[in-house]
């Protein structure tokens, strides 16, 4: 069934298809109509669920941390300084290895205080053990909650679900609700074998001296390179039963581009209306959306980046006295592999518009140019 | 003669409490009153180390350990799940010290309280945060010498009053009780059981290293902090409250003080400033106990 | 899980299991030696009023056939059970007498 729905719908729409057992979540700008209407479909008993409506956004990563523990699929969803409260957590629930899902919308973190979109939120959550998804449309978001309970579950590790605040949260498209009886089949009920059961009572989580807390650590690790296995995997299994195919890397025009554009999120569907508009000038550009950041999809990029002759990476982050994150990740990803010279740019900081002009100005200065001569570049800054 | 509390151990010898632990003595008696079908949550306390390191565990019902102010929330989590699940008879509950209740915990508390989750809270309290080495707390009481409130600059501050702010919660049943009267509390936790909503129990738990106390005294200092009316034992339930322990004449602080190194520097008159505080908040209680 | 005495010994990665958890009981772990005062009951002042048993914060005091039994090998001499005797017929005593 097709609905025209907002990014935040798509959220609760795909936990319900999910048949998610516990949701503990906190109301924050902008993600509160994903737990408005959560709530609304667990009082309506549509969804057989428990709700608790927590006093924080800690205490709802606690919760969904117990709930989990307890062998519930368990759901949350917040924003920016909701994430960065929950930081303490996020540690706690990959290192617990809980299969707990979460969406998060891309909020700028204050001060000064915003609502408005960028990525430094999630993208400062990089080393707490989840994988981190980056969505582009209000499908994908609806489609990719359900997908990373499938993996969550088989490699026990959690998941973040990233969209951009207002230009994918509150942005209505259509989308494509699949049959609950197919979500059925594609995700079985979550069955999960450490439990905290009464009839077979263990500990979770004691100390754990040097003798032993580096080979824990070592098996987070191989769930996370298991998890890119079974991403890769999942995409034409889930193909297959819902016609939509999400890999970890998303090339547009990529192929022959002698530059390339990487973003992500909702920065890519702009990209792309650019890399028409230049190639329609005859510029061989192209773009790769970079999907999952979590984990690192290596070979992937490395694969879809090896033609180019330039690439140009546009952060919507930055970490202060560095590079943007992505640019951080990709350049490390091609060390070794690519002499190709990487261009940075820090763009839309803030909730600020990333337009087509943006990428075309973008483009101008980098044709100026055979390497970069700083480390990074902003972006339609007033000067 | 019979044992007064039943003889199954679900808490194993071998743990790793200091020697004459008040949070030992309340950990087994709840455990007796509570049995198998219980599942319990930890934040960061000395209950953290005494359940034993990696891969053992001295409890007999599961336990997740969790971070140090997440115990309530974390409750409520696991309460949650096992509603839904179709496993809504097991007791859960969180199981924190007062650091982790009065201070950090405390928001958490308050939410899962203000909801009615249907879980147990218990709070053990020895008076400090005394797995990190003995600082103060918000339960550390006036007087007491703590490692972050040196003997030249005692603890000037009372002790907050938990029970207090739970009961303005009003919940449906809380209680205080010492390890002293393992009966009490056995028979408090009892009759809370088979009480929905939530429940708060604040035990009061002798630490011998961070009291500077005797490990033999634990008990007898857990029956003075009664008899002395530093720690009235008593039940609130819907409103009511009810003394359990009755202490119709009460000892002199003092004799309570004495038996603990934390209040050895408190001169005559320091004595006196803390039997006033004892008297003034035992009066208080007192109107509410006449009062039901 | 049973309270058997049994250590577990991993000796590889593989052996353990995803997430850090409990697999024994700290029966396996026993006290006895941080003791310096051992208990010595007289059982013929003891009135088996089960004091002394209901206090131990360790569990060590086993209740068999109507009397206490301490437990040696995790009784850690705290000395509650001798304070608490009503009878006053658990002493102390230094260790190694």
């Amino acid at each position: 069934m097709k609905k025209v729905m907002m990014g935040n719908h798509a959220i609760s729409y795909g936990a319900t298809l999910a048949r998610v057992q516990v949701i503990a979540a906190y109301p924050i700008t902008p993600q509160t109509q994903v737990v408005e209407l959560l709530s609304e479909i667990v009082a309506d008993q549509k969804l057989k669920a428990e709700f608790i409506k927590v006093e924080s956004e800690h205490s709802a990563m606690a919760a969904c941390i117990g709930a989990s523990s307890a062998g519930a699929r368990a759901f949350t969803a917040t924003s920016a300084q909701g994430l960065a409260l929950m930081h303490e957590l996020l540690h706690w629930a990959a290192g617990a290895r809980l299969p707990i899902v979460m969406a998060n919308i891309n909020r700028a973190m204050a001060p000064p205080w915003t609502i408005w979109t960028d990525q430094n939120d999630s993208l400062s959550q990089r080393d707490t053990g989840w994988m981190q998804i980056y969505c582009q449309s209000n499908q994908e978001v609806l489609d990719s909650v359900i997908m990373a309970y499938k993996v969550a579950e088989k490699v026990l590790m959690p998941v973040m679900i990233v969209l951009d605040a207002f230009s994918l949260s509150h942005t209505y498209e259509s989308v494509d609700i699949p049959d609950q009886a197919l979500v059925d089949k594609y995700l079985p009920a979550f069955d999960y074998k450490y439990k905290l059961d009464v009839k077979n009572p263990h500990t979770y989580g004691g100390l754990t001296t040097p003798d032993w807390y580096m080979e824990f650590r070592i098996k987070m690790h191989e769930a996370m390179e298991q998890a890119l296995v079974e991403i890769k995997k999942e995409a034409p299994v889930f193909q297959k039963v819902f016609g939509r195919f999400y890999d970890t890397v998303d090339p547009y025009m990529v192929d022959d581009a002698e530059t390339v554009l990487v973003t992500s999120g909702t920065a890519a569907s702009t990209a792309r209306f650019a890399v028409d508009q230049l190639r329609a000038e005859g510029k061989k550009v192209g773009n790769l959306r970079m999907r999952v950041l979590r984990p690192f999809p290596f070979a992937d990029v490395r694969q879809q980046l090896k033609n180019a002759k330039k690439i140009i990476i546009v952060d919507r982050d930055i970490s202060y006295g560095y590079h943007g994150i992505w640019a951080q990740e990709v350049k490390s990803a091609l060390y070794g592999h690519s002499q190709v010279p990487v261009f940075n740019f820090i763009a839309g900081l803030g909730g600020r518009d990333i337009f087509p002009e943006t990428y075309y100005n973008i483009i101008a200065l980098v044709e100026k140019k055979d390497k970069p001569d700083q480390e990074l570049y902003w972006v339609e800054v007033k000067k | 003669m019979k044992p007064t509390l039943p003889l199954e151990e679900l808490m194993s010898p071998g743990h790793l409490a200091c020697q004459g632990c008040g949070a030992g003595i309340a950990m087994r008696t709840t455990l007796k009153a509570l049995g198998q079908d219980t599942i319990f949550t930890f934040p960061a306390c000395c209950w953290t180390v005494i359940d034993g390191p990696f891969p053992y565990s001295c409890l007999e019902v599961p336990l997740l350990h969790m971070a140090f102010e997440a115990t309530a929330a974390t409750a409520s989590g696991i309460k949650a799940a096992m509603d839904t699940l179709g496993k809504g008879k097991t007791t859960i509950c969180g199981w924190a010290g007062d650091g982790g209740t009065f201070d950090i915990g405390l928001q958490a508390l308050s939410g899962a309280a203000e909801r009615n989750d249907d879980i147990f809270y218990f709070c053990y309290d020895n008076e400090a945060y005394m797995n990190t080495g003995i600082q103060r707390s918000g339960a550390t009481p006036y007087g007491a010498w703590t490692t972050t409130t040196p003997v030249k600059h005692f603890k000037k501050e009372v002790k907050k009053s938990i029970d207090d702010i739970v009961a303005a919660h009003k919940v449906p049943y809380q209680a205080t009780a010492s390890v002293a009267y393992p009966e009490d509390l056995y028979k408090k936790l009892i009759k809370a059981k088979d009480i929905r909503g939530f429940k708060f129990i604040h035990i009061i738990a002798p630490c011998p290293p961070g009291w500077k106390a005797k490990p033999e005294d634990t008990v007898k200092l857990a029956r003075l902090a009664v008899q002395t009316g530093v720690f009235p034992v008593y039940e609130v339930e819907s409103g009511k409250y009810l003394q359990t322990i009755k202490t119709a004449k009460r000892k002199p602080v003092l004799e309570y003080l004495k038996l603990q190194g934390r209040f050895k520097h408190l001169k005559e008159d320091d004595v006196t400033d803390v039997q006033k505080l004892v008297d003034l908040r035992y009066a208080e209680l007192e109107k509410r106990f006449q009062g039901c | 899980m049973a309270k058997d005495r049994k250590k577990i010994d991993f000796k590889k990665m593989e052996e353990l299991p995803p997430m850090v958890m409990s697999l024994r009981s700290m029966a396996a772990n026993p006290t006895g030696s941080w003791r310096n005062l051992k208990p010595v009951i007289d059982l013929s002042q003891c009135i088996q009023c089960t004091i002394c048993w209901k206090f131990c914060p360790d569990a060590a005091i086993d209740w068999i056939d109507g009397n206490p039994v301490i437990n040696m090998d995790f009784c850690k001499g705290c000395g509650i059970c001798a304070e608490e005797c009503p009878k006053k017929c658990i002493e102390m005593i230094k260790e190694g007498k």
